[in-house]
């Protein structure tokens, strides 16, 4: 069946078989945007943290069938090399990634947060920010959602 | 002297220069495995072992006047290929800009077989590469000079450019017309001063792809064509299959063949989603020898059960009659769990082998393909890819064997990842530990005896990375014992020993081995002997070290540590500093933790770390390896914990796995280098060592108690 949406500022149909498929394969698989990672399966991790309508969302525990009409922005529609987000200015900032794995769930958790709060404090990090680094890149982390914050409130003035 | 090498020796691209200069230097190819076997787990920097005399491809100068450097060893998140950039840009006198680095694939480059692990990337390349890339540079100027016929001597070479008066060529340019390449004798390097790039904190070169989302991982690969394949094993320790039933799997959608090999089932399908589905279904029944229980797991890990090997031995031991302390430490079994999961994509197509993975050891992985498919070892091309974490868990790689069966078995490329159940229950676990440390103080305040009695499972032994011989040899796990002996060598009396049973399911490498238990047990016990002696712990271990080479550079740390933190062991407005040390590799490393009670909860506010590296390639670098590795350390020391329930290993997800999240890192880590030997030395592991014994040690000035198991918990 066919389910369309728009990702990343693009409008696109996708033909899937089942529709209780994970968001994650459909972005991964079929429209080959591969930025958003797998990481459990289970929304436990948040590698695969993307945004459906501006609100954080775990696509590997999502159907592809809710993404239906929506607005979905990944990693790759967050911002480019010419014109990096906010949160992605920080992290180059602040040379945040090792493995870079999981980098891009924590992005998209950060770019979530900073919508609803431009200027978060360690409690209000600690609490939105849910998503694991195994290679434990959370000091340097901190201090690029404070800076990206910092950022976003530059840009808004 | 200069030697000719033929023209068939290069691998050539596109008509631009590909050069391959192994014949550069003759001590690539010693063999490793030639020194006291005690210095291999202590101090031991291994030289880089390629993969044949073949000549193979090290640079590649692109039509772009950059330079590709195919790496012998993979990119898992240590910096390595910064560090490398950093290191063959500086003599091959192009800037940061013009290099690119990538892991090398076994048919085109040259690969370490060795692996990449052991925090040596860096240390075992240093030399090797400077040498590989001075000599390809004047190479590049041998050729010019021909072109110009002018001596070489009277060229310059900067940002890719030679440089005769007013005349200027790209080395691209240079590189399209050669036929036959002259390989000079290797120069002499440049002095360390003239380095622009090498000792500079620039950004890491992967961090654009890092950021901006590109598809660098083993995860994001695929093959034109492509099935892909989920897998079902035995869930429980041991057990093995018996028999299934495939018929309702067989007539699920999208499902392509299931196949049964070993103890595993195969189900290919379409997409992923399918196999998945697929495998749900299936009907499948597994001998189960044995339901493990957790207490017979730990009790097979005990101090005096097993085989026992002295690791060392200065004067005497403590009689049983003598007044000692004695207290036993623990821990638990632990997971890489890695983001990343294991998986390949792979092709197995008239023979000829193609397997695209994250993998520690691509070597070795070409040599386990080419066996399990009765091919010859060139028939099988192994591609490396960045890894989403390797943290020693991919020094295991065999499940690309299982990835080529099941592309055999459809004819067709095949990509395979573990579920993260199967990858938390098919770990390659960090063995639990048991410790019993025993020690006493002489009258006048110092330490008489200190001895450190241990048990572990398996980490070097049984490892494809090491020779059998060095185990039978030793008797020991050389793995398990890393950290394990007593580095304060102003004790006369020293004992470190270890007992050693295998599991019955795989432990193998974890980042650090048995440093981060070792030193958990070594530096609670020296705290504790210094608060029985009502010592500074800090001075007390001071008075215990003799200045040799190593003694002077461990005592450094010690000090600066002291000095910028202005350690106090008396607990002030409810924080209390910790401190512990260990030397890993040859690194040795100081850590002050200030810890506070919150709720309960022990809370980590700020960690302070003073290393000995040598020369830091990238000092931004190694900060944050110092950073990773304190975090990863607390996590394993303060939340993680693997457990046996009904004879399966548990739990099988994160959040039930507990693992150091943001809220749990420290806010403030303040790391400081030393270079103390003037070479680059381990990074990667050293400061996994002391952040267990010092929150440790900080909660017993806290509360009184004294911590002995990990994960930590306040009782």
């Amino acid at each position: 069946m066919n389910i369309s949406f728009i990702i990343n500022n693009k409008e696109v149909t996708v033909d899937v078989k089942d529709e209780y498929t994970p968001l994650l394969w459909v972005i991964r698989d079929h429209l080959n945007l591969k930025g958003t990672k797998f990481g459990c399966g289970k929304a436990a991790c948040g590698a695969c943290t993307l945004h459906i309508d501006g609100a954080e969302i775990r696509s590997c525990s999502y159907a592809v069938k809710f993404a239906a009409g929506k607005h979905i922005t990944t990693i790759e529609g967050l911002g480019n090399e010419e014109n990096p987000h906010p949160v992605q200015q920080a992290w180059i900032e602040e040379v945040v990634p090792q493995c870079g794995y999981c980098q891009s769930g924590f992005m998209m958790a950060t770019a979530a947060l900073l919508k609803e709060n431009n200027n978060p404090s360690d409690d209000e990090i600690d609490d939105a920010i849910l998503n694991i680094c195994r290679c434990g890149t959370y000091y340097r982390m901190r201090k690029a959602i404070h800076r990206a914050a910092e950022l976003s409130r530059d840009q808004k003035s | 002297m200069s030697k000719k090498i033929s023209r068939r020796k290069f691998l050539v691209k596109g008509g631009l220069g590909t050069l391959g200069v192994l014949a550069v230097g003759t001590a690539i190819f010693r063999n490793p495995i030639r020194r006291e076997i005690i210095d291999f787990t202590d101090s031991f920097v291994a030289p880089y072992l390629g993969t044949g005399t073949e000549a193979n491809l090290w640079f590649e100068i692109t039509k772009h006047n950059t330079i590709l450097l195919h790496s012998p060893k993979v990119e898992m998140g240590q910096g390595t290929f910064t560090g490398f950039a950093q290191i063959a840009a500086d003599e091959l006198d192009i800037n940061i800009n013009q290099i690119e680095v990538i892991a090398a694939a076994t048919e085109s480059g040259i690969v370490d077989n060795l692996g990449t692990g052991g925090s040596l990337s860096i240390a075992s390349m240093w030399t090797i590469l400077r040498e590989l890339a001075a000599t390809t540079r004047e190479m590049i100027k041998l050729e010019a000079a021909k072109k110009w016929g002018i001596a070489v001597q009277e060229i310059t070479t900067k940002n890719g450019i030679v440089t005769f008066k007013d005349q200027q060529l790209s080395y691209a340019q240079i590189a399209e017309n050669v036929t036959e390449w002259e390989i000079p004798s290797t120069p002499t390097l440049k002095p360390f001063k003239e380095y622009t790039l090498i000792g500079k904190p620039i950004p890491r070169i992967d961090l654009n792809a890092k950021v901006f989302g590109a598809p660098i991982f083993g995860m994001d690969a695929e093959m034109d064509n492509m099935l892909h394949a989920v897998v079902l094993k035995p869930e429980h320790i041991g057990a093995t299959f018996k028999k299934a039933n495939f018929t309702e799997a067989n007539k699920m959608p999208g499902v392509v063949k299931i196949i049964q090999i070993d103890d595993w089932v195969g189900v290919i399908a379409k997409s992923y989603s399918e196999a998945l589905a697929a495998k749900e279904v299936i009907d499948i029944e597994w001998h189960i020898p044995k339901k493990w229980s957790e207490e017979e797991i730990r009790s097979l890990i005990t101090v005096g059960s097993g085989s026992e090997m002295l690791v060392q031995k200065e004067g005497n031991s403590l009689k049983k009659d003598e007044s000692f302390l004695e207290i036993e430490f623990k821990s638990p079994l632990g997971a890489h769990a890695q983001i990343e999961p294991n998986g390949a994509v792979a092709s197995y197509k008239d023979g000829k082998i193609t397997v695209i993975i994250s993998t520690q050891v691509v070597g070795i992985t070409q040599k386990q393909v080419a066996k399990a498919l009765k091919v010859s070892t060139e028939d099988v091309n192994i591609i490396p890819t960045f890894l989403g974490g390797g943290f020693g868990r991919r020094l295991n790689t065999y499940h690309a064997i299982h990835a080529v069966q099941m592309s055999k078995a459809v004819g067709q490329p095949v990509k395979y990842f573990f579920t993260r159940q199967e990858e938390f229950q098919n770990d390659m676990f960090r063995p639990p530990t048991h410790h019993i440390m025993r020690g006493k103080l002489n009258n006048a305040g110092q330490i008489e005896n200190l001895e450190h009695h241990f048990a572990s499972g398996n980490v070097a032994t049984e490892s494809v990375l090491l020779p059998n011989i060095t185990n039978k040899i030793l008797g020991a796990d050389l793995g398990a014992i890393r950290g394990g002996s007593i580095h304060y060598n102003g004790i006369k009396n020293r004992r470190a020993i270890q007992w050693h049973k295998p599991l019955p399911f795989a432990t193998s490498w974890w980042r650090s081995l048995g440093l981060l238990a070792n030193t958990f047990a070594i530096e609670s016990f020296v705290d504790e002997l210094a608060i029985q002696g009502n010592k500074n712990p800090i001075e007390l271990r001071l008075a215990e070290i003799k200045e040799d080479e190593e003694g002077i550079r461990l005592k450094n740390v010690i000090q600066k540590t002291q000095q910028h933190t202005n350690y106090s062991d008396k607990v002030k407005d409810g924080i209390a500093m910790g401190f512990a040390c260990s030397t890993d590799a040859g690194t040795p490393c100081a850590q002050v933790v200030e810890v506070s009670i919150i709720e309960d909860e022990i809370k980590v506010h700020k960690v302070t770390c003073v290393m000995d590296c040598g020369i830091a390639i990238n000092p931004d670098q190694v900060k944050a390896q110092c950073e990773g590795a304190i975090i990863m350390a607390m996590s394993a020391a303060m939340h993680e914990k693997m457990y046996i329930e009904d004879g399966q290993l548990q739990p099988t997800i994160f959040g039930p796995y507990q693992m150091a999240m943001i809220k749990h890192a420290p806010k403030e880590i303040n790391v400081h280098l030393i270079q103390g030997i003037d070479k680059p030395g381990p990074v990667g592991e050293p400061p996994l060592g002391p952040i267990a014994a010092a929150i440790g040690n900080a909660v017993r000035r806290l509360t009184g108690e004294r911590l002995t198991e990990m994960p930590l918990k306040l009782s």
